[in-house]
Order: C-alpha cells, then sequence, then structure tokens
C-alpha cells in the first residue's frame, strides 16, 4: 500500500471552482447554442457556490452554505425565464443557433 | 420543541420605512391577480393602476425623507438595507423614471392593441429589484436586487409579439445579463472570502482594520475586479457594452426608455455604493481602473453614435457616453482624501435624476413617431416632424439639447455638477475628456435636429399621439427646463446627499 494521504485544503476548492468558471465562461463566449450557453452559466454560478462553501467552511460562517440558497433559487428563477424567452423565439423560427439571430446590427 | 420556536426571534422589521417597496409589490399582487381573476379592463386601466403605484411610491419616499431631516442613517431589517438619503433620493429617481415610463408605455400599449396587466406588473417588479438594489447594505441583498431586476427586464425585451428583433434582443439581453450577473456574484464570494462578510459596512470595517483575513489580498483584488466587470455589464461602460445597442433597438421603444431610467439608475447607485461604501479604503486599487473606463467610454461612446443611423441605436450609444460621464463621478468620489470627493457621488445622483427624464422623454417621442407597429425608429422617419408636427418636433429638440447639456436645460446642470466634482478632486485631464466627449456626442443631437427641421419629408406616414404620451412627454420636457431655468430646485436636494 502507498502511503500517501493528501489532506485537500480550502485552496483546492477555490482553485477548482476558478476552473469551473472559467469553463463557463469560455463556454458562454464560444458555444453557439443557446441552451449550451445558458448550461455554461448555470455552470458559472454553481462555481460560485462552491466558493462561497468554501470560504463559509473555512471561517467557520454559516453564511457561506446560507447564501447558496439564496444563489439557488435565482438560478432556478433565470431558468424559467431564460427557456421562456428560448421557446417563444423557437416558435417563430426552426432550430436555435445565435448566429441566425442576425436582424439586430449597426 | 415549543421552546426551541419561542427562542427564534426575527429582525425588527420598521414597516413605515419600506413603504414604498411595500406599495410596489401591492401593486404588482394587483395588477397580477386582479387581471388574470376579472375580465379585461377598460381601454389604459392598467396603466393607471401601475401609474398610481409608481407615484404612491414616490410621494411615499418624499414624505421619509422629510421624516429623516437631518437624522443619522441607519439601517433596516437587521442590517439588510440602508436608511439614509442617498437611498431616498435614489428610490424617488427610481420611482420617478418608472411613473414616466409607464405613462409611455400605456399609450404604446393601448396603440398597438396589446394592452393587459403582465407588462405593467413586470415594469413594476422591475422597479421594485431596482429600489432594493440601491437600499441594499448587504452584497447579497444586493444580488437579488439585481437579479429581480433584470428577469424582469429580460421579459420585458421579449415581450413584444408583432416584431421578431424584440425576441432576439430578449435573449442576447438574457445571455449577456446572465454572464454579468455571474461575474458580479464571484466578485461577492471573493470579497466575502477576503472579507469575511458580504454586508456593506462590515467589508468597509474589516478593510480599515486592515485584518483581510489568510493574507489573500489577491483574494480581495480579483473580487475587486470581478465586481467592476459584472456592474460594468450592468451599466455598460466600454468594452462591456456590446449588448447596449441591441438590446436598445430590439426592446419595444417604452421598455428602452424603462432601461434607461431605473435599470441605469440603479445600477449606478449600487456601483457608487459598493465601490465607496465597502471598497472606498481600496480606492488606490479601483480608482484608476475606473478612470480608465470613464475616458474609453466618454470616447467610444460618443464616436459610435455618431456613425449610427437608427435613432433607437443613436440614443443607446449616446447613453453609454452619458454612462461615462457618470463614472468620471464615481472616479471623483474615488479620491478619498479630498474634501470634495463627496460630491463625485452625489452629483452623480443629480446626474442620474435629469437623466432618467430625458431619456423617458426622448424615448417618449421617439415611440409616437416609430407609428403602429413600432418599426420606423430610423433617422429617416424623423424627415420633416418640424413641419408636419411642430409641438412633437420642440418637445424632442429641447429634450436633445438637453442631453448635450446645452445652457438652461437640466443637462448642462447635470454635466456642470460632474466637471465640477472632477476639477474640485483635481482630475483635470478626465474634465477635460468628457467636454471633448460631450462635444463629440452634440452632433449627434444636432444630426436628430437637421433631420426634424430642415429635412423634407419623403413619406406621408400618418402618426397618432394619445393624450398619455402627450402628457409624458409635457411632463418630461417641463422638467428639463424647469430644472435647467432653476437648478436650485434641484441641488437644494442633491446637496444634502
Amino acid at each position: 500500500m502507498l502511503g500517501l494521504v493528501v489532506v485537500p485544503t480550502p485552496t483546492w476548492y477555490l482553485v477548482l471552482s476558478a476552473v469551473l468558471f472559467s469553463i463557463g465562461a469560455v463556454g458562454v463566449l464560444v458555444r453557439r447554442n443557446p441552451l449550451v450557453m445558458f448550461m455554461c452559466i448555470e455552470l458559472m454560478l454553481n462555481a460560485v457556490n462552491l466558493t462561497f462553501v468554501t470560504v463559509g467552511r473555512a471561517m467557520s460562517d454559516i453564511n457561506g452554505q446560507a447564501i447558496v440558497f439564496f444563489v439557488m433559487v435565482v438560478a432556478a428563477a433565470e431558468v424559467v425565464v431564460g427557456l421562456g424567452i428560448i421557446v417563444s423565439i423557437m416558435r417563430r423560427r426552426s432550430g436555435v443557433n445565435v448566429d441566425d439571430l442576425t436582424e439586430l446590427k449597426g | 420543541m415549543m421552546l426551541a420556536a419561542n427562542m427564534f426571534v426575527g429582525p425588527a422589521i420598521d414597516w413605515m420605512k419600506i413603504s414604498p417597496l411595500l406599495v410596489m409589490l401591492g401593486g404588482v399582487l394587483l395588477l397580477i391577480l386582479g387581471g388574470s381573476l376579472t375580465p379585461q379592463w377598460k381601454k389604459g386601466a392598467y396603466g393607471i393602476v401601475g401609474a398610481l403605484t409608481a407615484a404612491g411610491a414616490a410621494v411615499l419616499t418624499a414624505m421619509l425623507w422629510r421624516d429623516l431631516g437631518n437624522g443619522e442613517p441607519t439601517t433596516l431589517i437587521a442590517n439588510a438595507l440602508t436608511y439614509s438619503k442617498f437611498s431616498l433620493f435614489a428610490t424617488f429617481t427610481i420611482a420617478v423614471g418608472t411613473l414616466l415610463a409607464i405613462f409611455v408605455t400605456s399609450g404604446f400599449l393601448v396603440r398597438e392593441g396589446e394592452d393587459g396587466p403582465e407588462v405593467f406588473a413586470l415594469i413594476l417588479s422591475a422597479s421594485i429589484g431596482g429600489m432594493v438594489m440601491v437600499q441594499a447594505n448587504d452584497l447579497i441583498v444586493m444580488f437579488l436586487g439585481l437579479e429581480t431586476l433584470s428577469l424582469a427586464f429580460y421579459l420585458l425585451t421579449a415581450s413584444s409579439r408583432s416584431r421578431t428583433a424584440s425576441g432576439e434582443a430578449g435573449l442576447k439581453y438574457f445571455v449577456l445579463g446572465g454572464f454579468a450577473s455571474a461575474f458580479f456574484l464571484y466578485g461577492v464570494a471573493l470579497v466575502f472570502g477576503a472579507t469575511g462578510s458580504t454586508n456593506i459596512d462590515k467589508i468597509a470595517t474589516s478593510l480599515s482594520a486592515n485584518t483581510v483575513l489568510g493574507g489573500s489580498s489577491t483574494m480581495l483584488l480579483a473580487g475587486i475586479a470581478l465586481l467592476l466587470v459584472g456592474f460594468g455589464f450592468k451599466v455598460s461602460l466600454v468594452p462591456f457594452h456590446t449588448w447596449t445597442a441591441d438590446v436598445y433597438q430590439g426592446a419595444p421603444t417604452p421598455i428602452t426608455a424603462l432601461m434607461g431610467s431605473v435599470g441605469k439608475t440603479a445600477a449606478f447607485v449600487a456601483l457608487i455604493r459598493v465601490f465607496t461604501g465597502a471598497l472606498g479604503n481600496r480606492s488606490d486599487d479601483w480608482g484608476p481602473v475606473v478612470v480608465v473606463l470613464a475616458v474609453l467610454t466618454l470616447v467610444v461612446g460618443s464616436v459610435l453614435a455618431v456613425v449610427q443611423t437608427d435613432v433607437k441605436r443613436m440614443l443607446a450609444f449616446s447613453s453609454i457616453s452619458h454612462a461615462g460621464f457618470i463614472l468620471v463621478g464615481l472616479a471623483a468620489a474615488s479620491k478619498i482624501n479630498s474634501s470634495d470627493a463627496g460630491l463625485g457621488s452625489s452629483n452623480a445622483l443629480g446626474y442620474l435624476f435629469i437623466y432618467s427624464i430625458l431619456v423617458v422623454g426622448t424615448l417618449a417621442v421617439v415611440t409616437i413617431v416609430a407609428g403602429k407597429g413600432d418599426a420606423e425608429t430610423s433617422l429617416d422617419a424623423f424627415k420633416g416632424l418640424g413641419k408636419s408636427h411642430p409641438v412633437l418636433a420642440m418637445g424632442m429638440t429641447v429634450l436633445l439639447l438637453a442631453q448635450a447639456g446645452v445652457p438652461l436645460t437640466s443637462g448642462f446642470v447635470a454635466k456642470f455638477g460632474i466637471i465640477r466634482a472632477a476639477v474640485s478632486t483635481e482630475s483635470y485631464v478626465l474634465a477635460v475628456v468628457a467636454m471633448l466627449a460631450a462635444v463629440i456626442a452634440a452632433f449627434l443631437y444636432l444630426r436628430i435636429m437637421v433631420s426634424m427641421w430642415l429635412s423634407e419629408s419623403e413619406s406621408t406616414r400618418e402618426i397618432s399621439i394619445s393624450m398619455i404620451s402627450r402628457l409624458a412627454m409635457l411632463l418630461c420636457v417641463a422638467g428639463t427646463l424647469a430644472i435647467g431655468m432653476f437648478p436650485s430646485l434641484l441641488l437644494q436636494f442633491t446637496n444634502q446627499l
């Protein structure tokens, strides 16, 4: 047996959440399907949740965990609104690709 | 079990002091429940309920202002909200902006045959979000206000069923707005990690005691940067402005007015509160960044405004240029060692009040000229307006002159206040750049005026003007001229901030 014991420190989680947040941010910028862009935004919000939990845990502050619930509620509300808008566009045109939405430019 | 239940003591709530919020909430519930449980109301009745609600909130805020007198600022509901002249004036600005925008919306919806309770309920919810944002004393409360405001705005932007551009604008706004909210929230999380609190007062105390936990000043700086990016999107600062023109053009015109007044006021006041209130101690770190952003926003906003051919897009870029001006106020407020730093934030708020009235008035005229279907917003649609509708063209001219900052209009008072704040905190370069940008932007307003007065109309479109649109325009023009000729009407209040 290898006696390798590594105890994760809060920094690990902070780095992980920074990586997840970056993946989400890059995803919003490079993907062209609104649903995927939308999932990337959710990924960014949940990366922030991980930061809140980590910080709360590191400081023994329950507020960090309480805040996560607020963020989850907001994220859920955002899903409702976002999907509503996407559905209303889908009804009028076939397929969703943000590159096809080019009526507004200048 | 009983004992445990009795031991819970909720925070004390001073109901009177949050009455503007409660009145707005009551209006939303009345419109949604009453609107869905009863048959279609009379033409314009939904708008009247919405307008009365906003007016009620404005009156209550004015009463609270008098009640506060020279009293000390306090906090409400376990430090969640502030109660100060600054927050009350910002709340009042939002209520007035909402009231005027509801007038424009009501005329618009009746003309389009889409009158209903939903749009007004959403407008009032957006304003509640804005009011929570400007009163928030905690970054999470501010986030909740921001999301209430933004979610309502996404829906309002996409609310026009007759124009496909509306849905497109709604989706664009939604994606970039959600993106920006995530940045804002990540900033909050990192500031929370660095200072141990999300409360604005506690963050300030923690920073002044210089007890950044775990020596994580990198974390604090990253948090400040992310907050600035998040706010930068919301108030459309260059280089985070790309969504603005598309959304302003695609949204139904009265909603564009609401975004320019309520949306901008709420986001800017929150920005000022967070950066001067919570992070004021670290202004050496963020001050220079704000200066760079202000210069970029002023120059790029003004220059890009001039080359547009659609009036709504022009006004979108002009709003970016105005945002640059307001940011100059924040740059002045960042000089915390100067005795005049307070001028920066109070004059920025005065600017927001004046701009709210101007932008709603201007877009009220655009709404009227765009005609049924809300389609004719190109510069050509304004040709010959001076001949066919001289009163309308006159009103538009006054509002455009005010946006350009011509003396005897409120725009001059606003711009003068900001330049004064910049000069008295010795930001001379910034003051010069701001004045040059105002000159460039003036060209844009002149273009619209030339189009109205000196060009011949090519089409013979009929323009119908409803009573309520007339009222909205009249109020905006009267306010613009009154503040322009008697600046003390406004200054007696902003000087107390």
